[in-house]
Formats: structure tokens, sequence, C-alpha cells
């Protein structure tokens, strides 16, 4: 797979992941969570809401067992989901070592480590 | 409303060996013949899917210098959108008389790719693709299993949906699997899986296809070849990019799109005689039937109410990248009362939904000949 970009607004976010820290935008204004990170609040429009750390708790709101990768270097099957964290936001992600994964399903935040020393954020059930 | 569609046509569909180009013009061709109008007529032009600046080339390709284009990308609702803007250009004196064209090949150039196509410089391909969804079926996948869980359903209520859509095909001459005999739910839920809880048969056609249709002021429209079929009422709603962003998938932009369609029209869901529905996947019909007002939620799956897809739709008559141009030609024939063995019995009003992307785009348009 292809490196994957950032740039200036989101690097701050993938820093963290470096030492393995998920975050979320938080706005000062409004109070709203979101993700990923973006210029402006989603909620009122505030310049720069800063990244702040979250549990690593969550739930599932939805997934899917993909069997036919987009490319074929990827090993199959492998599950994708909706993983609504415990501070609001929602993000597209990947249960791993889940073997009957479901909708409302209680998970907890792992880490896939990339080559650059990045890692993505996946979620893996609660042990 | 005081704008009428006055032409539609389909061009070649299925595994064609033409050229995009080709087809486009065969659409437009076959759509103005069926006004009764000529090429040198038209002075409207809406269409998107090819090259980078879609209208202009098409404008071009047919030897016209219009004063009014449209080439918004906004996936396959994009088409009830041009209905909209059309109309508001015909009302305005902007243009007289506008084609909405769309065609793809994409089966014979093999140009369809699962994974979708991720643009490097949006946030999904940092936050969405390295998880490598299949786009935009895992979206609707997801959806799926949503839904599935909170009605308390399974994949069997689903692939009803594709049985359906086939026995439409059956009766559909120009459906891809006109010929290919009915289809069984344990047929549907053998199929090979992709995206669970959707199988090979739970997503729609890769073929190539597309259509076009012409619109003008009413006035225009009662010294043309065939009955008028009203444009009544419009709506659109967006409602995101990224598979994260909706808080809830069963709560789609379908609900806002079909609201403000009735609205304009001052007609009802119960009024509605055939619904043109993309149903790009099974999930998509009954939870689209749900939010635009024709059932309750979760009741999608068991709706008995007026026909859906009379083609056959995505599922088994035509799918070619986005559907929404097709779904206005089976609704306005529907109206003419064209339709042959598939043809609703006095059909007076009809509501067309088109979805792109996944599910980020809804337009509503609904039609009348009373
Ligand atoms: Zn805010």
């Amino acid at each position: 797979m292809a490196e994957i970009p950032e740039d200036e607004v989101t690097a701050p976010w993938w820093d963290a992941t470096r030492s393995r820290q998920l975050m979320v935008q938080r706005c000062a204004r409004c109070g709203l969570a979101q993700l990923p990170p973006r210029v402006l609040c989603t909620g009122c429009g505030s310049a720069a809401p800063r990244l702040e750390p979250v549990t690593g708790r969550g739930v599932v709101d939805s997934y899917t067992v993909i069997h036919r990768a987009p490319d074929p270097a990827v090993a199959v099957p492998y599950t994708v989901a909706r993983v609504r964290l415990a501070e609001g936001p929602i993000l597209l992600t990947a249960l791993i070592d889940v073997t009957e994964p479901r909708c409302d399903l209680p998970v907890t935040l792992a880490w896939r480590p990339l080559p650059d020393g990045r890692a993505l954020p996946v979620f893996t059930t609660e042990e | 409303m005081s704008v009428a569609i006055v032409g539609a046509a389909e061009c070649d569909l299925g595994h064609t060996g033409l050229s995009t180009q080709h087809l486009l013009a065969q659409a437009v061709a076959r759509a103005l013949d069926d006004a009764g109008l000529r090429v040198c007529d038209v002075d409207g032009i809406a269409t998107t899917g090819h090259g980078r600046f879609p209208a202009t080339q098409l404008a071009d390709q047919l030897g016209l210098c219009p004063s009014w284009t449209d080439s918004t990308a906004a996936g396959g609702a994009v088409f009830e959108m041009y209905v909209a803007r059309a109309a508001q250009a015909i009302e305005a004196g902007q243009c007289s008389v506008a084609v909405i064209a769309f065609a793809s090949n994409q089966r014979s150039a093999r140009s369809r790719n699962i994974g979708g196509g991720y643009d490097a410089a949006t946030p999904e391909a940092q936050f969405e693709q390295p998880y490598q969804p299949l786009w935009p079926l895992s979206y609707y996948a997801m959806t799926a299993q949503r839904y599935l869980h909170t009605y308390r359903l399974d994949r069997s209520d689903l692939a009803r949906v594709a049985v359906a859509a086939r026995e439409h095909a059956l009766r559909n001459p120009t459906a891809f699997r006109h010929a290919a005999g009915p289809l069984t739910v344990d047929e549907v839920l053998a199929a090979p899986m992709i995206s669970s809880p959707l199988g090979a048969l739970d997503c729609c056609l890769v073929t190539d296809g597309g259509g076009a249709i012409v619109l003008t002021s009413l006035d225009r429209a009662r010294h043309l070849a065939k009955a008028p079929v009203r444009v009544l009422g419009y709506g659109e709603s967006v409602t995101h990019a990224a598979m994260a962003t909706p808080d809830d998938l069963l709560s789609t932009g379908a609900a806002a799109s079909g609201a403000r369609a009735f609205a304009r029209a001052a007609v009802r869901p119960e009024e509605i005689d055939v619904i043109q529905l993309y149903d790009s996947f099974t999930v998509s019909v009954p939870l689209g039937l749900e939010q635009l007002g024709f059932c309750p939620p979760g009741a999608g799956v068991h709706w008995a109410g007026v026909p859906v897809n009379t083609t056959g739709g995505g599922l088994s008559y035509c799918h070619p990248g986005q559907l929404g141009v097709l779904l206005l030609v089976e609704a306005v024939r529907q109206l003419r009362g064209e339709c042959g063995a598939r043809q609703v019995e006095g059909a007076a009003t009809a509501l067309v939904h088109g979805t792109g992307g996944i599910a980020s785009s809804h337009a509503t348009v609904v039609l009348g000949v009373r």
C-alpha cells in the first residue's frame, strides 16, 4: 500500500499516533468533538479546534467483512467497521481478532504499525 | 411549475463495444427524435461522467453553442438535480430546450474498480482508504448490517429485493437479465459474499448504457410529438462524503430530499402511482421507501404498494455507473403508457429518486400527466 498522505491540518493527529495516542478535535467554543481533524469546527464554524486524547473505548456502529479486496495483495477476509468513540465521533476503522463482530459490540483501541513509524487506530474486543 | 419532459430515450445498453461519446450522442439523438425536435433546437445541456468538462464536450460533439450548461458532479443522483436546474433555467428564460444526458461504456471498457477511486487530496484518502473498504459497496454493506440488526431481519429479507427486480426485468426486453429467468432467494444467498451482508447478487450490475431526456416549457411542449410529462416538484439533500460522517446510517438524505419534492409538488406519497428508486444495492430499496415516507422504518422489506423499479433497476436491468437518467426515462415512459408488459395501468404520477456516491447525494423528482 502506498504511504498514507497527511497535510498541515492532520499532521499533528498523525504525529500522535507515533506515541500510540488517539486524538479527537475539541472545540473551545461549542465543545463539539470531531474526527477527522478539520480546519473548522463542524458544530459552530470556529477556527482551529484543539486536539485532545480519547479513552480508546467505543462501540461498533456497524461493520462489514470484506471478501474481495480492492488490492489483490491484501489478504481476505478482513473486517472494516464504523466505531463510535465514547467521546462521540465515529471513525472508519478495522476490527482485529473479533471472531463474531456485531453491531453495538463494545470495543477498545489497538494499533496497527505503519512502516514510517505512524500507526493506524484499529479496534478489538475488550478482554 | 411550467416545465415538461418531452423526450426520453435509452442509448444501447449492456455490452455494446461502443465508445462513451458514441453512446452519449445516440442517447441525445433518440431522445430528440422521441420529442420531435432536432439537435439545432437544443440550447441547454447537462451531463457528467466523462472528461474534464462534460457539458462543454457534449456541446462540441453536437456542434452546439448552448446558452445554459450544467456539469455538477454528485454521482448518480445528479440527473434528478439537473431536472431541477433545467426547469429553473427554462422558467428563467436562460434556455428553451434542455437535454440531460449520460452514457458509459464501463462494461466494454472494463473500467470499473471495486475499490473505487480515492483522490489523494481528500481526507478520506488519509482516514478511510488505509482500511481498504470497497467504495461504495462497503458503505452500503454497513448500512445493510445496521438495517438488519436494528429491525431484526436477515439476509433473505434483502434478497427478496433482488428477486423482485428480476421479476420486473423478465417483463422488460431491454433488461440485461431479461432472458436470465427468475431468481430465487436461495440463489441470492448462495452468491459469492463480497462485503457482508451483501453478496454478488445484492449488488447492481456493471453494464454499458445511458440515456437522455429533453425538457422545455409546457407551452412549447403542447405542440410537440408526445404528451408532455410535467415536472411537478423536486428536492435534494447532500449529506456526507466520508463513510464515518453520518451519525445514523439509517437516516439518509432521502428524507429531506423527498419531503422537499413532495412539498413543492403538493403531492403526498400515497398519490404516487409508480416509483423509480435508485437500487445500487438491495438495501437501498427498503431504506429508500422508508426515508421517502412511503412506509414506516423497517417496513420497506415488506413493501406491497405501487410498483418500484419497473425496468428491473440497477440490479437486473442496467447499471452504467450512474443510473439516475434511466430512472427518469422509465418514469416518463410509464406516465405515457409506453411500457407494454411492464406498464403500470393508469399511472399518472411518478416519483423518481436518485442517490449518488455512498448515499452522499439525494435528489427527488415528482412527475405527472394529470
Ligand atoms: Zn464549535
